[in-house]
């Protein structure tokens, strides 16, 4: 059996950062999934302040955390709202569709 | 416990002031005016009440929030600012047909933000500020919700928000593992050089900054942003956040990150070099004036870091000095925009500006000012912004930050120049609708009133800015 690591629960975190920040700049299909990426990115903050927290015997960061899941829900909530407002004037959310504006 | 509530009486007055005024929006028809009166009422309170608290540095609730002299001027710029941006664009804002109630509300919930952002000693509450901030902004974009362009920058500008608060987030969880706390001071006594995961945590928290300021290369949303949404919400977005902004990377420079200040100076002196090439050279090709005016401010945040860079004192009130100054120049320009009604709708292409001089002698040499001023023109505002954030570079020795800001410089007026040759010498000459509108004419004659005069009285904002700094 290995014994797990700090380290390895911030790869853990790190993988799933990367693959956050990768889902929002590879997909080109739609919104939603974007907002997907963006609490991937917030849940693997998520994990780097647990292990953190729980590993240097600190309470802070697991605060912290509790306060981050809120903000994710709040900004899901806002994200969502703004996706609905835009199909409706646009009748899509495809990413290749948002491009009204260049230059 | 008193005591504590006392210092933190600002916020407490503007939390509660909201929950009223949401109430009384909910419960009365048609209540926008009040609203908005009442906003106004409750801005300039704030600014009373901060001016009557003491400048001496308190630090309550284990440390997390401060209170100084720093704070209490950012706090009262960022009230003066958004009381001039709200109340210039209310006929605007009743034309365009956004005279909802939440419009003000949501942007004192935004102010409140950005005054926890201000105060924070604690990356717990930085962050909280900071998503309160952006989570305002958000809503603010896309307020226009029947408008395409208006939805489709809010959805533009909550990707890349969220992204890079996302970034900025998971640099705060590394820089907690790393030095084992949330607080700054703490974190500032144990960084160090041989601290790289701190130094890796840092440049995370830097991109989540620049983004907040549109600084190179995390710029892409601005534009777009300006142009979509409502140009009163552009006034403010142009303006209020990115005070804070800048405040935060001062702040942040000053106690997180100050052992590892040479690390944290070479990012931001590149920054600071591509948002002024960029802000110089793509707003040549604009069309629309709110998106010049977008990479004009680019341009504009680049010189502001130039100051930060170089990591001294005197550097940082030069920046400070520019941010106050290019408050009241970008104050002025967008309240330009508002007068410019033409057949019932609001022009904003800088065709749009041909040969209004024969017409509208008053706003173009208005305009005129404000556009000498940006392009730093002496002997206006502008121009003094300018040669106190080159002449701290320069006392550096950092020559290549300064001629290429120089450059820049000369390169920008070329736009802004343009522009006036289109005001002043076009033979197209077009006529506005008449406009009455008081509250945007007067912002315009302050506007420029205080670049014009700024050269006469410069020591006053001078000696403000030193006593900032006076504690530390």
């Amino acid at each position: 059996m290995i014994e797990i690591s700090l380290g390895h629960y911030l790869s853990l975190g790190a993988i799933i950062f990367f693959l956050g920040v990768m889902g929002i700049f590879l997909n080109r299909k739609n919104v939603i999934v974007i907002l997907m990426s963006i609490e991937l990115i917030l849940l693997a903050v998520n994990i780097n302040l647990i292990s953190f927290s729980i590993f240097s015997g600190d309470i802070v960061g697991q605060i912290f955390t509790m306060l981050t899941l809120t903000v994710a829900a709040a900004e899901a909530a806002i994200g969502l709202a703004i996706i609905v407002i835009y199909y409706r004037n646009k009748g899509s959310i495809r990413v290749e569709d948002i491009h009204g504006m260049k230059g | 416990m008193i005591n504590n509530l006392n210092i933190l009486l600002p916020e407490i007055f503007l939390t509660l002031s909201i929950f009223t005024i949401l109430m009384i929006g909910v419960f009365t028809k048609k209540s926008f005016n009040l609203v908005f009166n009442l906003t106004s009422f409750i801005i300039i309170i704030s600014i009373i009440i901060i001016l009557n608290v003491s400048d001496k540095t308190v630090k309550i609730f284990l440390d997390s929030f401060i209170r100084d002299s720093f704070s209490n001027f950012f706090k009262i710029l960022i009230l003066i600012a958004s009381l001039f941006v709200l109340n210039s664009s209310k006929n605007f804002i009743i034309d365009r047909n956004i005279n909802k109630f939440e419009y003000p509300i949501i942007v004192l919930i935004s102010i409140l933000g950005m005054f926890f952002m201000l105060s924070s000693n604690d990356l717990i509450l930085f962050y909280l500020g900071l998503e309160l901030q952006s989570l305002s902004l958000y809503i603010l974009a896309s307020i226009d919700r029947d408008n395409l362009k208006s939805s489709e920058s809010g959805i533009k500008y909550f990707i890349l928000s969220a992204l890079s608060s996302g970034l900025l987030l998971y640099g705060c969880s590394l820089l907690y593992g790393f030095t084992g706390s949330t607080n700054f001071d703490l974190i500032s006594n144990s960084l160090n050089k041989e601290n790289t995961g701190a130094i890796f945590a840092m440049v995370f928290i830097l991109v989540g900054l620049a983004f907040k300021i549109s600084a190179v290369p995390f710029h892409m949303w601005t534009p777009d942003v300006y142009e979509g949404a409502p140009t009163s919400i552009t006034s403010f977005f142009a303006v209020v956040p990115k005070v804070t902004g800048l405040a935060l990377f001062i702040k942040f420079m000053f106690i997180p990150f100050s052992s590892i200040l040479l690390e944290w100076q070479s990012i931001i002196i590149f920054i600071s070099i591509a948002s002024m090439i960029l802000g110089a050279l793509a707003a040549i090709v604009q069309k629309n004036v709110k998106r010049l005016l977008a990479y004009s401010s680019i341009g504009h945040i680049g010189y502001a870091l130039a100051g930060v860079a170089t990591g001294v004192v005197s550097g940082y009130e030069s920046s400070i000095i520019y941010i106050t100054i290019y408050v009241v120049m970008n104050v002025g320009a967008f309240s330009c925009l508002y007068l410019m009604k033409k057949d019932g709708k609001y022009r904003e292409n800088i065709s749009d500006l041909s040969g209004i001089s024969k017409k509208h002698p008053l706003l173009s040499i208005s305009l005129l000012i404000i556009l000498f001023s940006l392009a730093g023109i002496p002997p206006l505002g502008g121009f003094f912004a300018k040669f106190y954030v080159f002449s701290s570079v320069l006392e550096q020795k950092m020559y290549a930050l300064a001629i290429i800001g120089l450059l820049t410089t000369v390169i920008s007026a070329f736009y802004y120049l343009r522009i006036i040759k289109t005001m002043y010498f076009d033979d197209s000459i077009i006529t506005y609708d008449v406009v009455k509108n008081k509250l945007a004419q007067t912002t315009i004659l302050i506007s420029c009133s205080v670049l014009i005069t700024f050269f006469l009285y410069p020591s006053v904002l001078n000696k403000l800015v030193n006593s900032l700094f006076a504690g530390q």
